[in-house]
């Protein structure tokens, strides 16, 4: 065994050769490290910095484009923002005493090497982020992208990817009530996972990652530590102190959902019981980050003694201990007198918790292994003072190429032309996005907790925060990549415009934003100028909807070789409803109502469904962004929920009306006739181009006879133009665009349920 | 009247389980895994989860948890005992219920709402129901196949001890269809879906879980199962 790399040994050894750039770091990076500490630093030491200052962990990359957030941040924004940017989480108040927090992850390429545990692990990470601001999570969502559906390794991974989102979700009990499935060729050796959970908690049960008040107790509880997750500190495993432990350790975590579900009900007892003064969950960076992010929060000193973490494998290293990611772990600051109550509490749920250390005002995190003294260091040069770069941008001259390349010349279907019409519905309603997708979703728990008011495949999901006075939240995460491809600002604002809109047709006022940015290399000028205009859309978007964003994560180097995926600026939207049960649902219902379309139709077909399925086709300019149209919209829809004017309500995007007709249809089984004509005339486009563009500010409602003058009303106060499409038909019906084609119900059913079945069932 | 709902670690439902008997009008007692009384409840519910994690094998490790011994004796002495899906699997491990609950025969965790026949209206949990009344209740689990020998099954058609059965196709493979039976004397009942999640208009797929707990409030009203109180 080699000798312990204590403080006193690496001052004594300045020439030692370490692997700084093994472990990731560049050489003026490893200069500054030396720097800081005034010595070269230990190698525990060494692979703190270098595991918080990677990209994933320190957004070195990234955070000189968040200034663009609080630029764009009015004080009428922040009113109802409790908790911003910086945390575990964002806090909104929605009202009643009551506020909610919610944040979405990353866990692509750990889903990509190992789908089940990379998938169930980013559910356990993000439900951990929300349990540490002191809320009970009440639901998940996932959003997941991957190749092309008949690809062979599609069927690797999705698979496993959605059996690990349902086993440690539904082994948690959280209703996962929404998300979206996209394939996309752009994903194939780079599939997206990305996880979203939402809690609720009292205003004042609010708590904050920071170690404060000198002499506190610092205290680990959760699983043991083993050597899984750890990334990076493999390579000095196996460069400088091999003899001992295993050679290579799998740098994938594993997941124990009954260890986590066991951790929130106590944390939750813990919270209650008072008895946490701080709180910090253990993900990326394991204690490296927690005890780092927690002392420089706080009064900016700690000290722990590292020999007593309880291990699960005893031949770990000290500095593989600081490293691991091992799962479903948490470290609170717990004031002495406070300890035995907390104890008490960790032993009645069976959770082995253990005192590590303590808060000091010293300025370092000191840690020690036996006594020996191993890390001495300034806990902010670890968590916050990381590197910062400035990365070159460019926009890619091959997009004057792609916009140039529209869909003017692709072959279209007459106005006369049912036969091709139908052809076309039938055709795209099949595709794999737009495809039934409930072989995925009915793998996941939506019912759990009883307060799931609407799931997939409406809109958004819902659910009752309050069961007395049914007030709620509504969730939606949206992002069509295409259209980011033909132009990232304005296919974030459209990511945003969708998210925003399916949280309003489902009865709710959108409140507050957060956003999970996939993205390629930074180091990839062409990416860079895609991820600042994706993040400028964003913030310049939030501006003038009025909702501020809360949070967020960045993921980069999602590409294969050279190639990156699209920009993927994943939004996600989350809205306040005072009674959730009066939410419309998206299916029509009752024969007779009338059907209409709100929202203006125009001639866009660039980036379309119907463009990608039927011709295979990427090109041209993405619909218009429409912003105060779609506020305009929203208006329309809270207001006339609440005073139940819709019989249903459901969005319109991939797809176009054409789509948005059919699922209305398939909901329930229950038919509709409807004509074309008020939308040709009014907008002066093709059957054609009424039924497939992608135009934006557009929903399908369905309203009783009664309702059509409060609705005519509330769109004329509005400014939200209207056109009458048809009537709602009897149950078992299908759909009958008069002039154009009819489908029966079945023949809808066969082309919708088909696709994923086939791939996946059996 | 009070009606237990046991939280054993990993257990999912038992707030919703304790909500469904608040919302039907008898009092909810929550009961701890590591209790050994059953603190004077009249009925008991055994809920929805992974208890343990369910790693070893769905209820093998709550059937010995300190409670169960309680809940045994009082189910043996003829109190009303419901077990809804991991509650099903743990009154089977128990030998409380016949037969064994194994993994879908799709292998495919299955969240879905599925209506179901009632065939026996004589159990305290079901006499609100009309004899072959069809109900929808949603149903979720990975290990809902219901298997017994062909002995079981034959003596549990012939004692109308299926009280519940999948109407339309078999969502897991269950054996004669079965979702739910009955002990001899009937007064333990399992079945896989959830009628807990079926209480609410808005919240799940009908309010027919209603029924299941009417039930057994007024069999206790009328005194069946109080003159067995522990």
């Amino acid at each position: 065994m080699s000798t312990l790399d204590t403080v006193a040994h690496a001052a004594q050894t300045p020439d030692v050769e370490q692997p700084w750039a093994e472990l990731g770091l560049k050489s003026d990076e490893y200069a500054n490290i030396r720097e800081i500490v005034g010595r070269r630093p230990t190698i525990a030491e060494l692979a703190m910095y270098s595991v918080m200052w990677s990209e994933h962990c320190s957004y070195k990359s990234s955070k000189v484009h968040f200034a663009l957030w609080g630029e764009n941040t009015t004080d009428q924004m922040r009113e109802k923002l409790l908790v911003g940017i910086g945390e575990n989480a964002g806090v909104v108040d929605i009202g009643d005493g009551w506020a909610v927090t919610f944040k979405a992850e990353s866990h692509n390429h750990p889903s990509y090497v190992e789908p089940y545990q990379g998938a169930a692990t980013g559910v356990g990470g993000i439900v951990r982020d929300i349990m540490s601001m002191g809320a009970r999570p009440i639901a998940v969502m996932d959003s997941l992208r991957f190749g092309n559906l008949d690809h062979p390794d599609t069927a690797r991974v999705l698979p496993g990817v959605v059996a690990g989102v349902g086993g440690y979700g539904n082994c948690l009990g959280l209703p996962n009530v929404g998300g979206e499935v996209v394939f996309d060729d752009c994903y194939q050796g780079n599939p997206l996972v990305n996880a979203l959970c939402v809690g609720a908690m009292r205003v004042e049960d609010i708590h904050l990652a920071k170690a404060t008040g000198v002499g506190n107790h610092v205290v680990l509880f959760g699983a043991k530590t083993g050597g899984d997750g750890i990334g990076g500190v493999s390579v000095l495993a196996s460069e400088t102190f091999d003899e001992g432990g295993p050679a290579k350790r799998p740098a994938v975590q594993v997941g124990d959902p009954f260890a986590e579900k066991v951790l929130i009900e106590c944390c939750l007892d813990l919270y209650a019981a008072r008895v946490v003064a701080g709180i910090q969950d253990l993900g990326g960076a394991g204690l490296s980050c927690a005890t780092s992010e927690l002392a420089s929060n706080g009064e900016g000193g700690m000290r722990i003694e590292l020999d007593k973490v309880p291990l699960r494998d005893p031949s770990l290293r000290p500095e593989e201990i600081l490293m691991s990611e091992s799962q479903e772990r948490m470290m609170a600051i717990v004031e002495p007198h406070r300890l035995e109550e907390f104890l008490a509490i960790t032993t009645k749920w069976d959770v082995e918790a253990t005192v590590l250390g303590e808060v000091t005002d010293t300025g370092r995190l000191v840690v020690t292994w036996h006594g020996e003294v191993i890390v001495d260091v300034p806990p902010r040069s670890v968590a916050h003072e990381g590197p910062t770069y400035h990365r070159p941008l460019a926009r890619p001259t091959y997009l004057d190429v792609l916009t140039a390349d529209d869909t003017t010349d692709l072959a279209r279907p007459g106005d006369h032309d049912g036969a091709g019409l139908r052809h076309a519905l039938l055709t795209v309603l099949a595709g794999p996005n737009i495809a039934d997708k409930s072989w995925v979703t009915d793998q996941y728990d939506r019912y759990v907790m009883g307060n799931t008011a609407m799931a997939q495949p409406d809109d958004a999901g819902v659910v009752r925060v309050d069961e007395f006075t049914g007030l709620g939240v509504a969730l939606a995460t949206d992002c069509n990549s295409r259209f980011c491809a033909l132009d990232p600002y304005d296919g974030a604002q459209l990511a945003l415009s969708e998210a925003y809109r399916n949280v309003a047709v489902s009865g709710a006022r959108p409140l507050a934003v957060t956003d999970c940015l996939n993205f390629g290399s930074p180091e990839d000028p062409g990416v860079m100028w895609a991820f600042r205009e994706s993040v400028r859309a964003l913030a310049e978007g939030c501006k003038f909807l009025g909702i501020p964003v809360t949070g967020g994560n960045v993921s980069f180097y999602n590409q294969t070789g050279d190639v990156a995926i699209h920009p993927t600026p994943l939004v996600g939207v989350l809205g306040v409803m005072q009674d959730v049960s009066k939410r419309p649902g998206s299916g029509f219902r009752t024969e007779g109502e009338h059907i209409y379309l709100l929202g203006a139709t125009r001639d866009e077909l660039d980036g379309s469904e119907w463009s990608r399925v039927l011709h295979g086709h990427l090109g041209g300019r993405p619909p218009q962004v429409d912003l105060a149209a779609e506020m305009r919209l929203a208006e329309v829809l809270v207001q006339g929920t609440d005073k139940r004017v819709f019989g249903m309500a459901h969005d319109l995007s991939q797809g176009g009306l054409a789509i948005a007709l059919a699922e209305s249809v398939l909901r329930h089984g229950v038919g509709a006739a409807v004509s074309l004509r008020e939308v040709t005339h009014i907008w002066g486009v093709s059957a054609f181009a009424a039924l497939f563009a992608e135009s934006t500010a557009r929903v399908l409602v369905s309203v009783r006879e009664d309702h059509e003058r409060p609705l005519a009303q509330l769109c004329a106060a509005n400014s939200v133009p209207m056109a009458h499409l048809g009537t709602v038909g009897r149950p078992g019906s299908g759909l009958v665009v008069q002039d154009c084609f009819e489908v029966d119900l079945d023949e809808l059913q066969a082309a919708h349920t088909h696709t994923l079945r086939a791939a996946f069932a059996g | 009247m009070r009606i237990g709902v046991v939280t054993f670690p990993g257990s999912l439902d038992d707030r919703d389980a304790i909500r469904a008997v608040r919302l039907c009008g008898a009092e909810a007692v929550s009961l701890w895994h590591a209790d050994d009384t059953l603190h004077d409840v009249d009925a008991v519910i055994l809920p929805g989860g992974f208890s343990y994690g369910d790693y070893l094998r769905c209820g093998a490790i709550a059937r010995f948890a300190p409670v169960m011994d309680r809940v045994i004796d009082a189910a043996t002495g003829g109190m009303p005992v419901l077990g809804i899906c991991n509650g099903f699997q743990i009154l089977c491990e128990s030998h409380l219920l016949p037969g064994a609950l194994i993994r879908n025969d799709h292998r495919l965790f299955n969240c879905i709402d599925v209506r179901l026949v009632v065939e026996n209206t004589a159990t305290p949990w079901t006499r609100d129901f009309g004899r072959w009344q069809e109900i929808t209740i949603a149903l979720k689990n990975g290990e809902g196949g219901y298997v017994a020998d062909q002995r079981t099954l034959d003596m549990l058609e012939a004692e109308g001890r299926v009280v519940f059965r999948y109407a339309g196709s078999n969502p897991n493979g269950s054996y004669n269809a079965i979702a739910g039976v009955s002990n001899e004397r009937g007064n333990v009942v399992g079945l896989m879906p959830h009628p807990e999640h079926c209480v609410e208009e808005g919240f799940g797929p009908s309010t027919d879980g209603r029924g299941f707990f009417t039930s057994v409030i007024a069999a206790l009203a009328a005194g069946t199962g109080l003159e067995v109180r522990q």
